[in-house]
């Protein structure tokens, strides 16, 4: 079983947490998320031009870059991460340019390599993945491609051919950390996917409170937060564990607790 | 041409969100059935006669020709062209295309200013809502664009995010157009960005070199021996290359911006970046050994990009075309040579070409012929040369 796998149980949804590698003490706040919760965790890849984050991840990129992450640091901290929560799946997240830098074969080793499970790259479509897929197949890391409202019937499956670990439903056209879609467009938008695919559907963009996280855990497989923890890490710097732990279990309640209709 | 996925060689493509991918794919469908109607080409060629002034006039330039003594030196007179530059040929191109989508708003991101001013015009022009994303460093060093924006009904709206140069205006354009594709079309500047839009804005530069391929032959019986244009993302430089491809005795040159030199700040992507993905095409990009982008440097905020639009890179890489970088001085140096020589105030950007084609003319036979695009005119400059001169005005 891999660890997508145990991570998305049928019947209970599972809470997916985003950090920005090196904001913060990285470490100490993965530790919260999971501490408070978190089934899986997305490493944000800090990059200098994040076109499809709002102000919140923005910033997160700026500060880390500012504090002079490296690359290699990013790996550093998933290995390390991956020694203190074995069972816990980590993604990482992030723009081409810094994956492809040194080549998709090195990327796909390093990502090996850390024991990291999944590499979410915004801005590699289906018709781009020569430039990371097969490097990343070849090596046991899922390629987890994003679905958005403008996916339309003809197009979703070439979107999931070739996909894995999870199916990433992005909620609204649009960046990370902004307006919420309908419930009711969420809802139809996972049933659509569901009927086409048997990977686990994840919800994000735009979720913010345990009270929307709880709405689409009653249709989605997974919900992602982001934007609200990442603020969190620049509002409270050392001391953001203790919040985001905290908000961690009010949105990991929100999402295992509610019936599924 | 590039292949049916928009690469050029290892270049270009579509690394875009998945947001936009069927936008971009709808508006390559588009522009196909636009490139087979007879009818849209009528009403693009229609405009660049009227309302751009086109064909621009192919000019001898006689007195600088004397003064380099070499080559004959003759310029493509793009900068005649409304709006002052070359900008405008592409974004006729567009917003027709834009239309013909049924799209409702358009948006743009600016450096300097002229493709901002550029596509506020063509917004003016047919009655569209216009925002054009400007980075706040920009805005604060070309008010007199920010306000020619305004004057011709458009949002400028000052982008903070990164450096707030032309590289984060591109972003925040992004950014809105994800959140918009429903009624946005975005009009990009360059040869850049996604395919199609290498493809498309190229062709509608590409008024450029036919026409002075015909003036050529009509006023000389032969072709120019060298041809030679200023590149930031390369449109320019593309519009004048493109219909001379297939000659093989014409030689080209692109030429960047050195700044303060290769081994220092520069805006020079070919010579002195490295391939990459970026703004959804890959190309040559300024970067560090993370992938991460870094800042250009030119005197000339139009050339002032990370970046090169992906049929350079390829065009370098097979050897059709050669590239070589001018600093801020020498761009500067030329930019008066000129002014004095021939009584017509360049833009920085074509600066960079007068001063490439300085030094290439010395070196070449008196019956040969350099072709060099004069892409902007330098009304827009004269505070930034004043300023480098030490002249208070």
């Amino acid at each position: 079983m891999t660890r997508f796998a145990a991570a998305f149980p049928r019947g209970r949804p599972a809470l997916v947490c985003f950090l920005t590698a090196g904001d913060g003490d990285t470490a100490a706040n993965l530790d919260a998320l999971v501490a408070g919760g978190a089934d899986v965790i997305e490493l944000g890849m800090p990059f200098t031009d994040p076109m499809a984050d709002g102000p919140a991840i923005q910033a997160a990129n700026i500060r880390s870059l500012g504090a002079g992450t490296s690359t290699a640091e990013v790996f550093a901290i998933a290995a390390a991460f991956r020694v203190r929560h074995p069972e816990v799946p980590l993604v990482l997240m992030g723009y081409a340019n810094p994956m492809v830098r040194r080549g998709a074969e090195w990327f796909a080793d390093q990502c090996a390599g850390a024991g990291v499970d999944g590499v979410i790259c915004v801005d590699i479509p289906p018709e781009e993945d020569d430039a990371l897929g097969p490097q990343l197949r070849a090596k046991g890391i899922a390629p987890i491609r994003l679905a958005t409202p403008t996916t339309d019937a003809g197009r979703l499956p070439q979107v999931l051919e070739g996909s894995a670990g999870f199916l990433y439903y992005v909620s609204v056209a649009g960046i990370t950390g902004k307006q919420q879609a309908a419930t009711a467009h969420i809802a139809e938008a996972v049933a659509r996917l569901k009927a086409a695919t048997d990977l686990p559907v994840a919800v994000g963009f735009g979720v913010r409170t345990p009270e929307q996280a709880a709405e689409i855990a009653k249709h989605a497989d997974g919900v992602v937060v982001g934007s609200a923890l990442v603020e969190l890490v620049g509002e409270h710097g050392q001391d953001a564990p203790r919040h985001l732990r905290e908000l961690t279990e009010n949105l990991a309640n929100a999402v295992s607790t509610p019936a599924r209709r | 041409m590039p292949d049916e996925r928009g690469h050029f060689g290892d270049y270009g493509g579509r690394y875009v969100a998945e947001t936009l991918m069927p936008l971009i794919l709808e508006l390559e469908r588009e522009y196909r059935k636009a490139q087979a109607d007879s009818r849209f080409q009528a009403q693009f060629d229609d405009l660049l006669e009227h309302y751009v002034g086109r064909p621009s006039p192919l000019y001898f330039a006689e007195r600088l020709t004397e003064a380099l003594g070499g080559a004959q030196v003759w310029f493509k007179r793009d900068e005649l062209n409304h709006t002052g530059a070359h900008k405008i040929n592409n974004c006729i191109g567009q917003i027709l295309l834009a239309m013909r989508m049924g799209k409702t708003r358009i948006i743009a991101e600016t450096g300097a200013g002229q493709h901002g001013v550029a596509t506020a015009t063509v917004c003016a022009r047919f009655g569209l809502p216009c925002v054009i994303y400007m980075g706040a460093t920009d805005v604060a060093r070309q008010q007199p664009n920010v306000f020619r924006m305004k004057l011709l009904g458009a949002e400028v709206i000052p982008v903070t995010s990164g450096a707030a140069t032309l590289k984060d205006a591109m972003n925040e354009g992004l950014r809105d157009w994800v959140a918009n594709v429903h009624d946005t079309f975005y009009i990009i500047g360059t040869a850049a960005g996604p395919h199609p839009y290498p493809e498309l804005v190229r062709d509608f530069q590409s008024v450029i070199g036919k026409e002075a391929r015909a003036q050529m032959l009509s006023r000389t019986g032969r072709l120019p021996d060298l041809l030679v244009a200023a590149i930031g993302g390369g449109s320019n430089a593309l519009g004048l290359f493109h219909p001379f491809l297939d000659d093989a005795d014409v030689a080209m040159l692109g030429v960047e911006a050195a700044g303060y030199g290769l081994d220092s700040q520069h805006a020079a992507s070919l010579l002195g970046g490295a391939p990459g993905v970026l703004h959804g095409n890959k190309t040559y990009l300024l970067q560090d050994e993370d992938g991460q982008i870094t800042e250009g440097h030119s005197i000339s905020a139009g050339l002032d990009y990370p970046g090169i639009g992906p049929e350079h890179a390829w065009l370098k890489d097979i050897g059709r075309v050669e590239y070589t970088a001018v600093t801020d001085d020498e761009a500067l140096e030329a930019f008066q040579l000129l002014c004095r020589t021939e009584g017509i105030i360049p833009a920085l950007e074509p600066s960079h070409a007068i001063a490439a084609v300085a030094k290439r003319a010395k070196e070449m036979d008196r019956d040969q012929i350099i072709l060099a695009n004069l892409c902007g005119r330098g009304d827009k400059d004269i505070f930034t040369v004043a300023d480098k001169l030490g002249v208070e005005i």
